[in-house]
């Protein structure tokens, strides 16, 4: 066991020796520890959330046409320390009339839910922070701070738009978690556990090709839940000036962004591991938990670049457009697909390995091609009660 | 050491780095509050009516229908983690569960209670 491998109980056993040496009992001294590990984390994360500023904006301007910052810094690399400079020297105004203590508590809250989601990311086999055995519902569970907090933020502000914005924001939030769950359920079955790192240990095969649809319902719920575009009902910019953090300015308001920013990279990491097999590159991770922790990385800022892609390419959704696609189209998909694949599970139990993959492959693919159908079809149906049915001439039909 | 307190200490300190960065803020921030800048935003104009607007009866509905659903999954969470050894009798089980769930759905779909009017 050298540091290469399992850096974590070297550093700990050093730290334990150190600390009973100076007379510590054990258990001080492992809270200690356990206290310092957290804190580097944190502080790791804290850092790389001013990385994810910086290249939200290098991409956001690219998808736009135009170079973003480059002045400050070789590339524009500085900038994100600027701009927290700039916030922390602001002035930290509170609206009169304001529930000054919500008002304040709400963007801890939400950075804090980001951040405790951290602690059942696996980062490699060695470095679990913690290995909880109910991961799965701890993603949600954590969420839902995050969802109180932004509630917290728009009654608190003393101003329509933003309560408005935080009314619709927490709806879509709530709505979207039935689909999030139900696709957190299929690796669940997929694997046998809950457990974030059980997960990672199941899939020798991705489970994207043992279930694509989960991967994509996945996706949609999590951008939802984020509260990015195209759902991004709260921080509907034009629309509801900013949403709830339309009163809050300076730090609290860089609270609430960088941990949106911070948020949308947990998801995509969080993606990775239920669908793309986590830290594991055929073999690469047991070699040393740097290079697991690296795929991870890697993997998670994929996924964070598809949702930044589909943010800077689609446009917002309507908040009843948003509500019915929920919970008349995704809710009923959802569950169908948690079904299909429950019995194909089971039907494909013992089958070879190749037959097993094609088959929930198959059911998956056949299963978003009956949903697409319906939708289209009551979509048609919709649009010729408006307008009146069109005859449609087809090539077929010119003799 | 249990892992409920490694995560006891993921909460506290989470929320101490916030607390701190908002507190390095108050600290260095000019503080010169006048009523012109405490006043409630509303694209520059002066407000119109309370600002604590009435509660749309149609959010409480989507929390009932989302905590029904709720409360579904969690029950088809231990369901799920043992659904590899238990065979086809426990998957046609879990469906008819589903089933009975989904018909639910359906009914407030047509009684009209997914509507946003």
């Amino acid at each position: 066991m050298s540091f290469w491998t399992d850096p974590l109980k070297v550093a700990a056993d050093w730290l334990m020796s150190i600390l009973t040496g100076w007379g510590m009992p054990e258990i001080a001294a492992q809270v200690l520890i356990g206290f310092l590990g957290v804190l580097l984390l944190i502080s790791i994360l804290m850092v790389l959330d001013n990385f994810l500023v910086w290249v939200e904006r290098k991409v956001v301007s690219r998808f736009q046409d135009r170079i973003g910052p480059n002045r400050v810094g070789p590339f524009g690399l500085i900038q994100p320390f600027a701009d927290i400079i700039k916030l922390l020297i602001k002035e930290d105004t509170t609206p009169g009339g304001a529930d000054k203590v919500v008002y304040n508590i709400a963007p801890m809250l939400s950075m804090m839910s980001v951040l405790i989601l951290w602690a059942i990311v696996p980062l490699a086999p060695t470095i679990l922070n913690v290995d909880l055995n109910i991961g799965a519902l701890y993603i949600i569970a954590a969420g839902a701070i995050g969802t109180l907090s932004i509630i917290m933020a728009g009654w608190s502000s003393n101003n329509k738009f933003a309560l408005i914005g935080a009314f619709r924001q927490v709806a879509v939030m709530v709505s979207f978690e039935i689909p999030m769950l139900t696709m957190l359920l299929i690796p669940t079955i997929l694997a046998g556990s809950m457990g974030m790192n059980a997960i990672i240990e199941k899939q020798n095969i991705w489970f994207v090709w043992l279930a694509p649809l989960g991967a994509l319902i996945f996706l949609i719920t999590a951008i939802a839940e984020l509260g990015r575009a195209p759902f991004d009902m709260a921080e509907g910019e034009s629309e509801l000036v900013a949403g709830y953090n339309t009163e809050y300015s300076g730090m609290k308001f860089g609270m609430f962004y960088a941990g949106e920013l911070l948020h949308a990279f947990t998801y995509g990491g969080f993606w990775s591991i239920l669908f793309f097999g986590g830290y594991r590159f055929f073999g690469l991770e047991q070699v040393s938990p740097f290079l697991a922790i690296a795929v991870l990385v890697f993997k998670a800022f994929v996924g964070y670049w598809v949702i930044m892609w589909i943010k800077y390419t689609l446009m917002r959704i309507r908040i009843d457009h948003m509500l019915a696609f929920n919970w008349k189209f995704l809710t009923p998909l959802a569950f169908t697909l948690l079904m299909v694949t429950a019995l194909m599970n089971a039907l494909l139990a013992g089958a070879s390995t190749w037959l097993y993959v094609a088959g929930m492959f198959l059911s998956n693919v056949l299963l978003a091609w009956v949903a697409l159908t319906i939708a289209r079809s009551y979509s048609r149906r919709e649009r010729e009660n408006v307008e009146g049915v069109k005859n449609v001439v087809t090539s077929r039909s010119i003799p | 050491m249990s892992q409920w307190i490694y995560i006891g200490l993921f909460f506290i300190v989470g929320l101490l780095i916030p607390v701190g960065a908002i507190a390095v803020a108050w600290i260095l921030g000019p503080k010169k509050p006048n009523p012109i800048k405490q006043s409630t935003y509303e694209c520059g104009i002066e407000t119109v009516g309370d600002s604590w607007v009435q509660f749309k009866a149609q959010y409480y509905i989507f929390a009932l229908v989302f905590l029904v659903f709720d409360v579904e999954t969690v029950f088809l969470f231990p369901w799920a983690v043992k659904l590899g050894q238990l065979g086809l009798y426990a998957v046609v089980e879990g469906i008819i569960f589903i089933l009975i769930l989904i018909a639910g759905l359906v009914y407030t779909w047509r009684k009209g209670m997914l509507e946003w009017a």
